[in-house]
């Protein structure tokens, strides 16, 4: 318990020690006080200038007026306002007037490709590519029509969902259910394959005696010519756009096991505008495809 | 067995009580759980208190200790606390690891339950945070306090408790996670009986520094004890407060908040925050105010400013939680009251930083040799970092860029991995040659290797989250001609994908260190005795020169 002088500082210690421990008794810099007293200050101010501090069940609302809720309301106002330009031509004209419409279109380009990664990317990819079981959107081939009003239709009713006007889609498991012998899938297979790829040799299968089941059994939906029906979302076969695989196994797998793929319903999650944006944007990518 | 040859025989008598008493609690939850994951951890309470009463057992009919105990400070503790702490440490940052490369592979999650990112994330912020951090708290607290106090710890069998005790909490809590069992509110996941186990725990916790106060034979209490003690009662304070919830039985895991809607959010971030505040800053300034001074051989620089750092920091963090909900539904007024205290904080804040440095004027050559040292100097630049940082995002314009982005990561993980690790690693390796009365570490060479290893990980992570933070503020808020945002939430994923690695790389450096460290500490501990000496004085009796003899011995 004694004083010290500090030879490095100068500063006498406080004279307390412990277990060899000591402090000095440096003087509180001026700058800490400099500080304290500006932090202190700059509080004050926004104290006066914002709300600041409860009074019973009210609270100083500050000279400044400042509100949050109603700065964000009349922003968000302002930003649709501001939107209007644009948003009410495409809430108001019909598809080809839109795309006829350089201007929107541009808007349309912008917005698309958000509203895009946002809802569809996770089923369709980024890209929109799709993968197995989510059809690719650049394709020329819709199951259920390419046309900016149809694509608008999917977008808001969906696909085997839970919308009462849902697009609905039933390809039947005609193995699993025993409505086709197993050769007769295979058949009808090696006819499938023989339709978008006239070279291809199936393993399995005969491609002639599959053409009458084939008849017997699919044209219903998919068309004397298997060129697809968009009234069911039947597919074209003729191409080489598949959903589920176009080899000789994933078909067969469809086939046997059928399809009911599904897509949810935009209609209360998208405003008629964004689920326009969509469509249009989705017939514009097409376009682009090379 | 020595930990039980140190208890008196009343005291071994009492601990098997006690023991078979949480059994018996273990027993009636694993009866009344059933099917629910309250009986899994029933059966893990009743294993735990069963592993302790055959510990007791096989030391009971061992003698008891003299009176010469008296003599000496009781340290069993503090050791064991150390070595688990470390073990904590590599678990949790394992983990942490894991998780952090799940974020740029999910897929390294190999589509299990437990191994989801929900469920690990509090996993590794709980084994960081309470089992490294705390455990390393507790065994300090128990060694600064008894030197500072010159007192032993009031009797043998209540620090155990609250060791072992603590971490049976914390084993309820990560392993609870796994299962799923959560009340969801960040940093206080546990839910209802391991949340009223930990406040039996730290009650016993609070008595004891209280009891060993009491009997301090210096009459004045020094810094770093306050810092201990805010951090004690506060937590508990904090820990009660935010955990009051309702079980749906006493059959169940699962309970429910008392608060609900923007009072439960303010509730969280009070607790939050100054969990932050209490723990993760009070707690190891009060480590850092007893190794860094002593490490370094220099009296603190400036008693004024740690009473004006320390009342600063206890009266005003008190008031920022709200910072945590800038532009959300809490009112506006309390968002301005939390920037203000937020901004006025940052002056004790540094002042305290700038202590801390000022403290290791005259004592840099030894900064520059000494990597033990320089862990702590390192940790106090961090700390006056991070609460620059912290203040500066707490302002609300400043906020709303950084609020729900990366940058808030990287500025926890500033203060985490460059403060409070940082700060630990530095006490671990001051305090551990002294504990086991070693000349040095195993190897002064291989804590050089941790700080660079540590330094290089906590960087990269910093540098990575505050890019990829920033980026995604701007992404998210950035518009286009059309007055529509101009990137989809997914874009911006895959900007952060980089950053990712890196950050996840950062963490795997850091977490290298710490294994290095693990090994440096078990040679330390299992190297042979060397004769006792250099080490006089460090007994409860003052020495007649008022200085003691233990300095560092690097």
């Amino acid at each position: 318990m004694s004083l010290e002088r500090d030879p490095k500082t100068g500063w006498l210690t406080t004279g307390h020690e412990w277990n060899g421990l000591t402090e000095l008794n440096t003087p509180l810099p001026r700058l800490v006080s400099l500080f304290l007293a500006l932090a202190v200050l700059f509080s004050v101010g926004c104290w006066v200038l914002m709300p600041a501090w409860p009074v019973g069940t009210t609270y100083t609302k500050g000279l400044l007026g400042l509100d949050d809720r109603t700065e964000l309301t009349e922003s968000v106002k302002q930003a649709t306002t501001d939107r209007t330009t644009w948003t009410d031509q495409i809430a108001t004209r019909s598809f080809a007037e839109i795309e006829a419409e350089p201007r929107v279109m541009t808007a349309v380009r912008q917005t698309g490709p958000v509203l895009f990664g946002d809802n569809c990317a996770a089923c369709h990819g980024r890209d929109a590519k799709g993968g197995k079981g989510f059809p690719d959107l650049r394709t020329t081939s819709w199951l259920w029509g390419g046309s900016p009003e149809a694509i608008a239709e999917t977008i808001r009713v969906g696909i085997n969902s839970a919308h009462p006007e849902s697009r609905n889609s039933q390809m039947p498991a005609f193995g699993r259910d025993q409505i086709l012998q197993r050769t007769d899938i295979e058949n009808v297979v090696a006819y499938v394959l023989s339709l978008s790829d006239p070279k291809e040799k199936p393993v399995v299968g005969n491609a002639e005696a599959g053409k009458a089941v084939f008849t017997a059994n699919c044209v219903v939906c998919h068309g004397s010519e298997a060129k697809g029906t968009a009234d069911v979302g039947a597919p074209n076969l003729t191409d080489s756009f598949w959903m589920y695989g176009g080899d000789g196994t994933s078909i067969y797998n469809t086939v046997w096991g059928g399809r009911q793929g599904h897509m949810p319903t935009w209609e209360s999650r998208l405003s008629p505008v964004d689920r326009k944006i969509l469509a249009l944007y989705l017939v514009d990518l097409g376009k682009l495809r090379p | 067995m020595a930990m039980i040859t140190q208890l008196t025989k009343s005291e071994r008598q009492l601990a098997i009580g006690v023991l078979l008493l949480i059994a018996c609690i273990g027993l009636a939850f694993a009866g009344a759980g059933k099917d629910d994951p309250l009986a899994v951890h029933g059966f893990l309470i009743v294993a735990s208190a069963i592993l302790g009463i055959f510990a007791v057992i096989s030391g009971y009919f061992a003698p008891e200790p003299g009176e010469d105990r008296f003599g000496s400070y009781y340290d069993t503790p503090s050791k064991v606390g150390l070595l688990i702490a470390m073990g904590w440490a590599a678990f949790g940052f394992f983990i942490g690891d894991w998780v952090a490369w799940q974020l740029a592979y999910p897929s390294l999650n190999f589509d299990a339950g437990w191994t989801s990112f929900g469920r690990l994330r509090p996993v590794h912020t709980t084994s960081v945070l309470f089992g490294f951090g705390g455990n390393a708290l507790i065994a300090t607290s128990f060694y600064v306090m008894q030197r500072t106090s010159r007192a032993r710890l009031p009797d043998q069998l209540s620090p155990l408790f609250v060791l072992f005790g603590y971490n049976l909490f914390c084993l309820l809590a990560v392993t609870g996670y796994m299962m799923g069992v959560t009340q969801s509110k960040e940093y206080a996941e546990p839910e209802w009986y391991a949340d009223i186990w930990l406040v039996i725990v730290w009650v016993t916790y609070f008595v004891v520094y209280l009891r060993t106060l009491a009997r301090r034979k210096e009459p004045h209490i020094y810094v770093a004890n306050w810092y201990y003690m805010a951090f004690i009662l506060v937590m508990a304070m904090l820990h009660i407060v935010n955990n009051l919830a309702v079980p749906i039985s006493f059959g169940s895991a699962k309970s429910y908040s008392l608060f609900s809607g923007v009072q439960d959010a303010m509730t969280q971030w009070w607790y939050g925050h100054n969990a932050v505040a209490f723990f993760l800053t009070a707690g190891f300034l009060g480590m850092m105010y007893y190794f860094m001074p002593k490490r370094a051989g220099r009296p603190l620089y400036s008693y004024r400013m740690s009473i004006i750092s320390f009342w600063g920091i206890t009266f005003l963090y008190m008031w920022v939680g709200s910072h945590h909900l800038h532009w959300t539904a809490l009112p506006q007024w309390v968002q301005t009251l939390g920037m203000t205290f937020s901004i006025i904080l940052l002056v004790p804040s540094w002042t305290a930083a700038a202590n801390a440095l000022l403290t290791l004027n005259g004592a840099w050559h030894k900064v520059r040799e000494d990597a033990t040292l320089r862990f702590m100097m390192v940790a106090a630049v961090f700390y006056g970092l991070t609460t620059f940082e912290g203040s500066f995002m707490a302002i609300r314009s400043v906020n709303s860029l950084s609020h729900y982005t990366d940058w808030t990561i990287g500025h926890v993980h500033a203060g985490a991995l460059g403060w409070v690790a940082m700060i630990t690693f530095g006490s671990i390796y001051a305090c551990i040659p002294w504990l086991w009365k070693r000349e040095t570490m195993y190897s002064p060479r291989l804590v050089e290797v941790h700080f660079w290893l540590a330094l290089a990980g906590a960087v990269v992570y910093v540098l990575a989250m505050w890019n990829s933070g920033i980026i995604q503020g701007l992404m998210w808020r950035t518009y286009n001609a059309s007055g529509t945002l101009a990137y989809s939430f997914v874009e911006s994923l895959v900007a952060m994908h980089p950053y990712y690695i890196a950050r996840a790389s950062g963490g795997l450096l850091f977490l290298i260190g710490a294994l290095v460290g693990c090994y440096n500490v078990w040679m330390t501990v299992r190297a042979p005795r060397p004769a006792e000496e250099g080490l006089v004085g460090d007994v409860p009796e003052p020495t007649a020169t008022g200085q003691s003899g233990q300095q560092p011995a690097e």
